[in-house]
């Protein structure tokens, strides 16, 4: 195709922002990787040493010494999976029921749920706290799953999509005698895999990453999460920016290579759950 | 209408219908117990003047909490701050991941390799993002007056300097928030029907003017929902600001936001009605500012119609 001189100069514009905003997001995560090698005595060199003149592996080590790093990375990992699970049997039952079932009060109900979705989650954690702690929960893993096991979102994300699957299939199954739980489990599921998949995933990533609960709702070393110990240990590090780096890039690592393995879905659930608006 | 067959029998309907709460018995108990009664409890708490929160044994209520909360002068500059914030951060990062996403909807390559990078500080610890971006911006070590310096630009106190917060928190809102607001955009685009591009090319109409009277018209609704999702993510800032500044609220409270205000009454001095009533603030102001951009929605639109009809 020919272009006019005004097209190519339009294009280059383009091509030239696109670039600058790719590398304004990723220098922070270019700088985290380099200064995690980084011997220690080119770390606060100025002006900046780009490249590291050897890289050194020891400051990974140093971050898993320096804090209980595995405790903490089995905090993380069971609290992410109990949370997801949880939240994802809660959910698919509920829509289930909104989607297929019949019962009295139905749309009240639904109406109710889809009205706290307005309420800030902010508001809701020193009642929870308060909760919590009357049952004896405070610095347990039920204390940091139970809150989030269920998400009117995901149980509105899920409705929509069972319902779009056709009544046929229901009947076809109720003739031949499938109970509901089973039609359930083994057409509308599969059938709705990238909105279950895509509901896992953000889940996965929110409780990974997630902060404010996981320091409020515990209060011993043993029991913190990543992002917690990561928060902890940043004011004791001083300057060990290297090791600070090293700690930092692994709690991320997980969530990026998620993502970029199944960025279909999370995509897919990102602009569906826009579009819900 | 869905009516089935098989539900239409009295009995099978009755089955039904204690089925059906058996299914939702899960998810409603934890909405009840962690949703709907904390959003009554914190209204209630905020009147509390007097209790046993382990107990949950209340001697005496009043307005107290909230009469101490506006003579409060923190909750104020708390207000003050979150707000500028929003004023500032949202609209900015809207206008900013819109030029992003007509860019990347235009007819260029690698567009998947720029919504992937683009989408990556999304999928990220902001407790991790918060610490490298902090270590960026030191004074004198930080890689941000590194670059500067090249330019001639004299070393800025980025997070000693309570001049500098507010500037550093919007930069990270458009930083963070990105990827998700273009994916947002390029949804809403890939919406808008191209017959309406090929009649206004016919008409000869320029670049610009498609923008304005195509592009931004037909995003009205994603426009809308991304001003109120992104407001409501801006008034609950709270992990940057507690990490980034060592959890301190920045130089002079210069970072001292809303949800920084409830945590600190919660988790330093204990005075959860206090906490209770500050957030019932938080839960009005976000209510109202929703209401009102429904509002001005819906002037916007009336305003479109006796335009069009006239």
């Amino acid at each position: 195709m020919n272009q006019t001189p005004g097209q190519k100069a339009a294009k280059l514009l383009t091509y030239a922002i696109l670039i600058a905003g790719a590398v304004f997001i990723l220098l922070p995560f270019v700088w985290m990787i380099l200064t995690s090698v980084k011997p220690s005595k080119e770390v606060l060199k100025m002006p900046p040493v780009w490249i590291p003149s050897k890289i050194q592996w020891q400051n990974y080590v140093k971050a898993f010494k320096a804090v209980p790093f595995f405790t903490y990375l089995k905090n993380s990992i069971l609290v992410t999976v109990m949370i997801t699970s949880c939240e994802l049997i809660t959910t698919i039952l509920a829509a289930y029921a909104f989607a297929q079932l019949e019962f009295r009060g139905k749309n009240l109900l639904f109406l109710l749920l889809v009205a706290t979705m307005m309420v800030p989650g902010e508001i809701l954690t020193i009642p929870n706290f308060v909760t919590l702690a009357r049952l004896g929960w405070i610095n347990t893993y039920k204390a940091m799953v139970a809150p989030w096991a269920t998400s009117v979102f995901s149980i509105f994300l899920l409705r929509q999509q069972f319902a779009s699957i056709p009544q046929s299939y229901y009947k076809a199954a109720r003739m031949d005698g499938c109970s509901d739980l089973r039609y359930l489990f083994t057409v509308m599921v599969p059938m709705s895999r990238p909105t279950v998949v895509s509901i896992a995933l953000l889940k996965i990533i929110n409780s990974w990453n997630s902060y404010l609960w996981p320091l409020i709702s515990t209060n011993s070393r043993e029991m913190r999460t990543l992002p917690v110990g990561l928060a902890y240990f940043s004011t004791e590090a001083g300057t060990d920016y290297n090791t600070l780096m090293a700690f930092s890039l692994m709690i991320i690592a997980p969530t990026i290579i998620v993502y970029l393995l199944t960025q279909k879905y999370i995509i897919q659930g990102v602009s569906k759950t826009g579009l819900k608006g | 209408m869905r009516t089935n067959r098989l539900t239409d029998s009295p009995p099978v309907r009755f089955a039904l219908r204690y089925k059906a709460w058996l299914y939702l018995l899960p998810a409603l108990l934890v909405i009840t117990v962690f949703q709907i009664y904390p959003i009554c409890k914190s209204f209630l708490m905020g009147f509390y003047t007097d209790f046993d929160y382990l107990k949950d044994e209340v001697y005496a209520w009043g307005f107290d909490n909230f009469r101490n909360l506006m003579r409060d002068a923190d909750f104020a500059l708390a207000i003050k701050n979150t707000m500028r914030l929003a004023l500032v951060a949202a609209p900015l990062s809207i206008a900013v991941s819109l030029l992003f996403a007509v860019l990347l909807n235009s007819d260029i390559r690698c567009r998947k390799v720029f919504q992937s990078i683009y989408f990556l500080p999304f999928v990220t610890s902001m407790v991790a993002v918060s610490i490298v971006w902090a270590w960026m911006l030191n004074k004198d070590f930080g890689l941000v007056n590194a670059i500067l310096k090249v330019f001639g630009v004299k070393k800025i106190a980025w997070l000693t300097d309570p001049n500098m917060t507010l500037p550093i928190l919007v930069v990270l809102c458009i930083w963070k928030g990105l990827g998700y607001r273009v994916i947002i955009f390029l949804a809403g685009l890939q919406g808008i029907d191209p017959r309406y591009y090929q009649a206004a090319r016919l008409d000869g109409a320029r670049a610009m003017n498609r923008f304005f009277h195509i592009t931004l018209p037909q995003l009205g609704p994603t426009v809308f929902f991304l001003s109120i999702t992104t407001v409501i993510d801006v008034f609950k800032t709270f992990d940057e600001v507690y990490v980034m500044y060592a959890k301190e609220p920045g130089p002079l409270k210069s970072g001292l936001t809303i949800v920084y205000y409830i945590f600190d009454k919660f988790y330093h001095n204990w005075s959860f009605a206090a906490a209770a009533a500050a957030s019932f603030v938080l839960f009005l102001i976000v209510l109202a500012i929703t209401l009102l951009q429904f509002g001005v929605v819906r002037l916007v639109a009336l305003y479109d119609e006796r335009r069009t009809s006239r």
